[in-house]
C-alpha cells in the first residue's frame, strides 16, 4: 500500500512552536484523508528548526467506488414528483431508472455508481488546501509576492515543498500541486552549512537516512535524547551533574538540526553571585545548562552548550566565543548584584510612590502598605512575630527596582532575599521576601515559615481583595492579573499550614482598608500624575464584594478538593451550610463525612436522613412553605414521637458537644442510631393526618433531624 | 574576508575596517549606501531611509550606519558592554530577496566569520515598535552564543501593511567588533586598526561622550525643557502634516452623511513633519530615562508619537516616494 511523504522547508521556525505545528500537521491531514475516505494505517509528524515533515503510511491507490441506490417515486406517480426526482439523482430521464416491485407496487430506484478516485489525485486537493490554511501563533508575508492578495502566510519564508506517494516496492510519484509558486517536488536539502546542497527523496526510510547522512536528525525525540545522554556524559566525565532541564532541553533540541554537545567553564570568581542568578543568565540569555558540584552540591564553573555543528576545528572557536559571551554577561550580573547590594532595600522604597499598580488600586507604595498591615493583622494568628512579618511586608516587593530583577523578572523574591541577607536582616524576614510569592502552581512549595506564611497571605489576600474591590474578577478563560492563582495559593498556605482562620472578618476589614484609603498619601505622587477620585472604591459597598471573593475561593477550594478525590456531592454538602469562612474546618467536614458515610453508622444516617426529610420536602412543595421551629410536646399522641423527640434532643447535645471539640465523627454517631426510632416512627405513626395542628407538629419532629444534621453538613446535597 | 587587505583595514583589527567592509559588502550586492541621518534617534530604523522608504510598492535597498541614542543604557562608561550612544549598520531590502538569509551569511563572511568554523543561529525573535506602529518576524542572529544582529521582515510599519514587504538587517557593530577583535570591554576596541603610538581606541573616542551624557540623561537634562520640546515637537508634526496635503483638483467627494471624504491629494511636506516625530520620541527617550514619566503615563506618549508616526506614514504613501 503506498505512502506519502510530505516535508515543509522553511527558515528558521521558532523552537516553541514546532511541537505544535507537527500535531497540527498530522492531525489535519490525516483528519482530510479519512474524510475524503482514504484510511490510513499510521502517520508520524517531525520537525526541525527548518522542517516539517509528515509521513502516512497504507494509504490506498484509489478511493473506494461508491455504489448508491435512491429510491424514487411510483410507477406512475405525478410528473412534477418524477422530474424532482430525476433531478435529485442526477439522472438524464427517468428512462435510466430501475423499476422494483415491492408489496404496494412499482416504483423508481436510481442507481449511481461513482468511481473512485486515485489517491494522489485527491491528495494533491488536500495538501495545498491544509498548507494555505495552516494556522501558525504568528505567521507573515515575504518576497515579491508578499504585495499579492492573498499571498501565501507562513512561520517564515517557505522555500520547498517535498511531497511523494507511492508504494514501497515502486518509485512513488511526486504529488501534483502547486502554492504561491512553490511546486511540489521530491527535493530537500541538507544541514545549512555542513551539507547545503540538493537531495532527491524517495519515501520516509530513505529520506531519514539521507538526511541523517547530510547532518539533519528529523526525530525532535531523538535530537533530545542525544543531548540529554551526552550533556550527562560530559558533565560525570568531569564528576559534575547536569542539572535537568525541561523547558531548555526541548528548546534547544528545537534550536538544532544537528547537536553537538560541547563543555566549557567560566571564571569561579563568579561562583559568589547566587546561583540562581548565574543559572538564569546562563540559561535564559545563553540557553546553556549548568552543572552541579555533588560533593558541595554547589553549581560549578561549567556550562554545558549545545552547537548546530561539527566545526572544522573540532569547536575550539565555537566553544571561546561562547565562553567569552557567558563571561560578559556574569560580569553584568556581578555588576547588577553588586551594584544592587549598595543600596538598602528600604531606600528604595520611596520609587514605589512613582510606580502605579493599578490605576483604580493606587501606587505600588500603597499596595505595600496594606500588605504591611495586613501581614501584621495575620501575623499572631499564624504564630508569628509581628515586627518581622512587618518588616517582610514591608521589604517584600523592595527587589523590583533593582537591576537584577529587572533584567530576570523570574528572580523576583530571590534576589529580595540575598539583598535582606547582605544588610544583616533577620533569617526570617530574608526567607519571607523570597517565600511570598509562594506557592506559584501546583507543584510549587508551600511556606511555611511563620512569618513567610504572614506576608504570603497577606500578598494573596491583598491581590484579591484589591481586585475584587474594582471588579476585575476572571472571567472565563481571561485572567489577567492571576487571580486564580492567587485564590488557589492562599488556600493551599491556609490548607498545608492548618491555619484556623475566619476569613470573613478578615476580609471585611481589609476590603473596608482598600476602599477608604487615605488619599493623602497620593499628594507625595509627582506632577506629573492625576488621580480621581471617583476612579477608587467608595466605602461602603464591600459587603457584596467579601460575599462573591469568598464564593471564589469556596468555587477554587472544591475544584481542589475533586482533584483529591474528595466527592463532589459531599464538598457541596459542607458549603451549602451558612458562615463556612474556616477552610481547615470545612476540609475536615468533608474528610469526616466521607469516612463516616463509608461505615455502617454513616449508612443508617443517611437511610434515616432520607427517609425522615423526603416526607417535609414533598409537604413543604406542597403547602408553599417551610415546617421549621420547636414541635410542641404536649401534641405527641403516639409513644413513638416522644421517642424520637427524646433521642433527638440527646443527639443534639451530644453532636453539639462534639462539634465543639470539632469531631464531626463523634457528632453524627448519636444521630445515625436515630435510624431505629425513624423507622419505629415511620412505622406507627401517620403524618398526614385530618388535623392540620397534629400534622404540623410532627412534621416539625422531623424537621428536628434536619436541624440537627445541618451541625455537620447539609445532607439534602449528598446522594445515593 | 578580503586577504589583500592592509592589516589596519582588516574588520577582525579595526573597527572602521569592519564597517566598511559591510558597506562595501552591501555596495556590491547593490544597496546605495547612504550616510546616518543627521538627527538623534533610538535605532536605524528611525531613518526615513527605512521607516517611510519600507513603504509603498517602490523597490528599495539601502545600507547606512546609524548612530544610535539609547539614554537608559548609560553607565557613565563604567559597563564594558552597555552605551548609550552606538553604532548599527542597517540594510533594507524592498521586497524581502528569497536568498536574504544567504546574503547575510556571506556578509559575515565578508568580516571573517566563517559559519563551519562557527555557530551560526537564527533564533526566534519577533520584533514590534510600539512607537513607530510596526512589527515584523523574524531572528536574532546568534555567532557562538552571541547576538550579532537582528534579522526581521517588516510586516507592517506606521500602521500600515508592508506590501510588498521588506526584509531589515540591523548589525550591533560594537558587539560585532568586539567578537572579531576578541576584546572584553567595548572601549578597548581598536578602531582605526593602528597600533602603537598611532592606535586609537573606542575609549579614546566616546569614554567621555558616555561620563558627560550619561550625567546629562539621568541626572541634568533639562526636563522642564523637554516636557515644552515634546509639545513643540508634536504640534509641529501635526502642523506640517496639515499644511503638507494637496487637495485634488476636483471638487470634494461627500460620503451619504455629507461628510468630506477622498480629497487628500498629494502630499508635499512628509519629510520636515517626520523629523519633529523623530525629535518627539527622543525626547520622550530622555524623559524616561531621567526617571520622569510614570508607569501609565509613559504608554499614553508613546500612543502620541506612535499617532505621528502613523500620520506621517499615511502621507508618505500620498507621495511619489510612497508609490503615489
Amino acid at each position: 500500500m503506498p505512502d506519502l511523504l510530505l516535508e515543509l522547508f522553511s527558515e528558521e521556525i521558532p523552537a516553541r512552536m514546532q511541537a505544535r505545528a507537527a500535531d497540527d500537521l498530522r492531525r489535519l491531514v490525516t483528519g482530510r484523508l479519512v474524510d475524503a475516505g482514504l484510511l490510513y494505517e499510521g502517520a508520524k509528524a517531525f520537525v526541525t528548526p527548518r522542517r516539517l515533515a509528515l509521513s502516512v503510511h497504507g494509504l490506498p491507490a484509489r478511493q473506494a467506488d461508491v455504489h448508491e441506490e435512491k429510491k424514487g417515486p411510483r410507477v406512475g406517480a405525478p410528473e412534477a414528483a418524477i422530474a424532482g426526482f430525476v433531478k435529485a439523482a442526477g439522472l438524464k430521464s427517468i428512462g435510466e431508472a430501475r423499476v422494483q416491485a415491492d408489496k404496494k407496487g412499482d416504483f423508481y430506484v436510481a442507481v449511481i455508481e461513482k468511481p473512485g478516485r486515485p489517491a494522489i489525485e485527491v491528495i494533491g486537493e488536500i495538501l495545498p488546501d491544509v498548507i494555505g490554511n495552516f494556522s501558525w501563533p504568528k505567521s507573515m508575508r515575504w518576497g515579491t509576492r508578499s504585495k499579492e492578495p492573498g499571498a501565501l502566510n507562513w512561520v517564515r519564508p517557505l522555500h520547498s515543498i517535498l511531497a511523494t506517494f507511492g508504494p514501497e516496492t515502486e518509485e512513488p510519484d511526486i504529488v501534483p500541486f502547486k502554492i504561491d509558486g512553490i511546486a511540489a517536488g521530491n527535493v530537500t536539502r541538507g544541514h545549512r552549512f555542513m551539507a547545503p546542497d540538493r537531495i532527491a527523496v524517495r519515501r520516509l526510510a530513505d529520506y531519514m537516512q539521507k538526511l541523517d547522512r547530510a547532518k539533519v536528525v528529523l526525530d525532535p525525540e531523538r535530537r533530545r535524547d542525544i543531548i540529554l545522554a551526552e550533556a550527562k556524559n560530559l558533565a560525570f566525565a568531569q564528576g559534575l551533574e547536569l542539572i535537568e532541564d525541561d523547558g531548555l532541553l526541548a528548546e534547544v533540541a528545537g534550536l538544532v538540526e544537528w547537536p553537538v554537545v560541547l563543555t566549557g567553564s567560566f571564571d569561579p570568581g563568579f561562583l559568589h553571585i547566587p546561583p540562581e542568578m548565574i543559572r538564569a543568565t546562563i540559561r535564559n540569555n545563553q540557553k546553556c545548562f549548568v552543572l552541579r558540584d555533588p560533593a558541595h552540591a554547589k553549581l560549578a564553573d561549567k556550562f554545558i552548550l549545545v552547537a548546530n555543528i561539527e566545526a572544522e576545528d573540532g569547536g575550539k572557536a565555537i566553544l571561546a566565543g561562547n565562553e567569552h559571551v557567558i563571561r560578559a554577561r556574569l560580569a553584568d550580573a556581578k555588576f547588577f548584584y553588586e551594584t544592587d547590594a549598595k543600596t538598602p532595600l528600604e531606600a528604595r522604597l520611596e520609587k514605589f510612590k512613582d510606580i502605579v499598580f493599578h490605576e483604580k488600586l493606587g501606587t505600588q507604595w500603597e499596595r505595600i502598605e496594606r500588605i504591611e498591615r495586613l501581614a501584621a493583622e495575620l501575623a499572631p494568628l499564624v504564630g508569628a512575630d509581628v515586627e518581622k512579618a512587618r518588616r517582610a511586608a514591608r521589604l517584600c516587593k523592595a527587589d523590583l527596582l533593582t537591576e537584577a530583577v529587572g533584567e530576570f523578572p523570574e528572580l523576583q523574591g530571590v534576589m529580595g532575599k540575598y539583598y535582606a541577607e547582605e544588610q544583616g536582616e533577620d533569617e526570617a524576614v530574608a526567607h519571607a521576601i523570597e517565600d511570598h510569592y509562594k506557592p506559584q502552581g501546583p507543584d510549587d512549595f508551600v511556606p511555611s515559615e511563620p512569618v513567610s506564611v504572614a506576608v504570603a497571605l497577606a500578598d494573596k489576600i491583598d491581590t484579591l481583595a484589591g481586585f475584587w474591590a474594582v471588579g476585575e474578577k476572571p472571567t472565563g478563560s481571561k485572567d489577567p492579573f492571576a487571580l486564580r492563582r492567587a485564590a488557589l495559593g492562599a488556600i493551599r498556605v491556609i490548607l498545608d499550614n492548618e491555619l484556623r482562620l475566619r476569613l470573613i472578618p478578615l476580609l471585611v476589614d481589609h476590603f473596608g482598608v482598600i476602599a477608604g484609603l487615605d488619599l493623602a498619601i497620593h499628594a507625595t505622587a509627582t506632577h506629573t500624575q492625576t488621580r480621581k477620585m471617583d476612579h477608587r472604591v467608595k466605602p461602603g459597598d464591600d459587603s457584596r464584594g467579601v460575599d462573591d471573593l469568598l464564593v471564589f475561593l469556596a468555587d477554587r477550594l472544591k475544584v481542589q478538593l475533586r482533584e483529591q478525590g474528595a466527592r463532589h456531592d459531599l464538598v457541596d454538602a459542607v458549603f451549602a451550610l451558612e458562615g463556612q469562612d474556616d477552610l481547615v474546618l470545612i476540609v475536615r467536614r468533608v474528610e469526616a463525612l466521607g469516612k463516616f458515610l463509608d461505615t455502617e453508622d454513616g449508612k443508617n444516617l443517611l437511610a434515616g436522613y432520607k427517609r425522615a426529610t423526603s416526607i417535609i420536602r414533598i409537604e413543604e412543595k406542597r403547602d408553599d412553605r417551610a415546617y421549621k421551629g420547636a414541635p410542641d410536646p404536649k401534641l405527641y399522641e403516639l409513644t413513638e414521637e416522644e421517642t424520637l423527640a427524646r433521642e433527638i434532643q440527646l443527639a443534639k447535645e451530644i453532636a453539639a458537644r462534639a462539634i465543639e471539640m470539632e469531631d464531626f465523627e463523634a457528632a453524627m454517631r448519636p444521630m445515625a442510631r436515630l435510624r431505629h426510632s425513624v423507622d419505629a416512627f415511620f412505622d406507627k405513626v401517620t403524618v398526614n393526618v385530618e388535623d392540620r395542628g397534629l400534622r404540623e407538629n410532627r412534621l416539625r419532629l422531623l424537621n428536628e433531624i434536619r436541624a440537627a444534621t445541618r451541625a455537620v453538613a447539609d445532607f439534602s446535597r449528598i446522594e445515593g | 574576508m578580503n586577504d589583500d587587505l592592509p592589516r589596519h583595514m582588516r574588520p577582525d583589527r579595526s573597527f572602521q575596517g569592519l564597517i566598511l567592509a559591510l558597506q562595501r559588502y552591501w555596495a556590491d550586492w547593490g544597496c546605495v549606501i547612504l550616510q546616518p541621518y543627521d538627527m538623534e534617534v533610538g535605532a536605524g530604523t528611525f531613518h526615513p531611509a527605512t521607516t517611510l522608504r519600507s513603504l509603498g510598492p517602490r523597490p528599495w535597498n539601502a545600507a547606512y550606519v546609524q548612530p544610535s541614542r539609547r539614554p537608559k543604557d548609560g553607565r557613565y562608561g563604567e559597563n564594558p558592554n552597555r552605551l548609550q550612544h552606538y553604532y548599527q549598520l542597517q540594510v533594507i531590502l524592498k521586497p524581502s530577496p528569497d536568498d536574504l538569509q544567504e546574503l547575510y551569511l556571506q556578509s559575515l563572511r565578508a568580516i571573517g566569520i566563517d559559519p563551519k568554523l562557527h555557530d551560526i543561529r537564527f533564533v526566534e525573535d519577533d520584533w514590534e515598535s510600539p512607537t513607530l506602529g510596526a512589527w515584523g518576524l523574524g531572528w536574532e542572529c546568534w555567532c557562538d552564543g552571541m547576538e550579532v544582529s537582528q534579522f526581521t521582515y517588516f510586516q507592517q510599519v506606521a500602521g500600515f501593511e508592508c506590501a510588498p514587504v521588506s526584509g531589515e538587517l540591523t548589525y550591533g557593530l560594537e558587539r560585532l567588533a568586539m567578537y572579531v577583535q576578541g576584546v572584553e570591554n567595548v572601549f578597548e576596541l581598536n578602531f582605526n586598526g593602528r597600533e602603537g603610538e598611532e592606535k586609537v581606541t573606542y575609549g579614546d573616542i566616546f569614554l567621555q561622550a558616555e561620563q558627560e551624557y550619561s550625567r546629562h540623561n539621568f541626572e541634568y537634562a533639562d526636563t522642564d525643557m523637554l516636557f515644552a520640546q515634546f509639545k513643540m515637537a508634536e504640534s509641529a508634526c501635526r502642523k506640517y502634516l496639515e499644511a503638507g496635503w494637496k487637495p485634488l483638483p476636483y471638487p470634494p467627494q461627500h460620503a451619504e452623511g455629507g461628510e468630506e471624504v477622498g480629497n487628500r491629494g498629494r502630499h508635499l511636506m512628509v519629510l520636515p513633519a517626520y523629523d519633529q516625530c523623530i525629535k518627539a520620541s527622543h525626547i520622550f527617550n530622555l524623559l524616561d530615562a531621567r526617571g520622569v514619566i510614570s508607569v501609565t503615563e509613559r504608554q499614553s506618549y508613546i500612543l502620541r508619537v506612535r499617532e505621528l508616526a502613523k500620520a506621517c506614514g499615511e502621507a508618505w504613501l500620498a507621495t511619489e516616494g510612497g508609490g503615489a
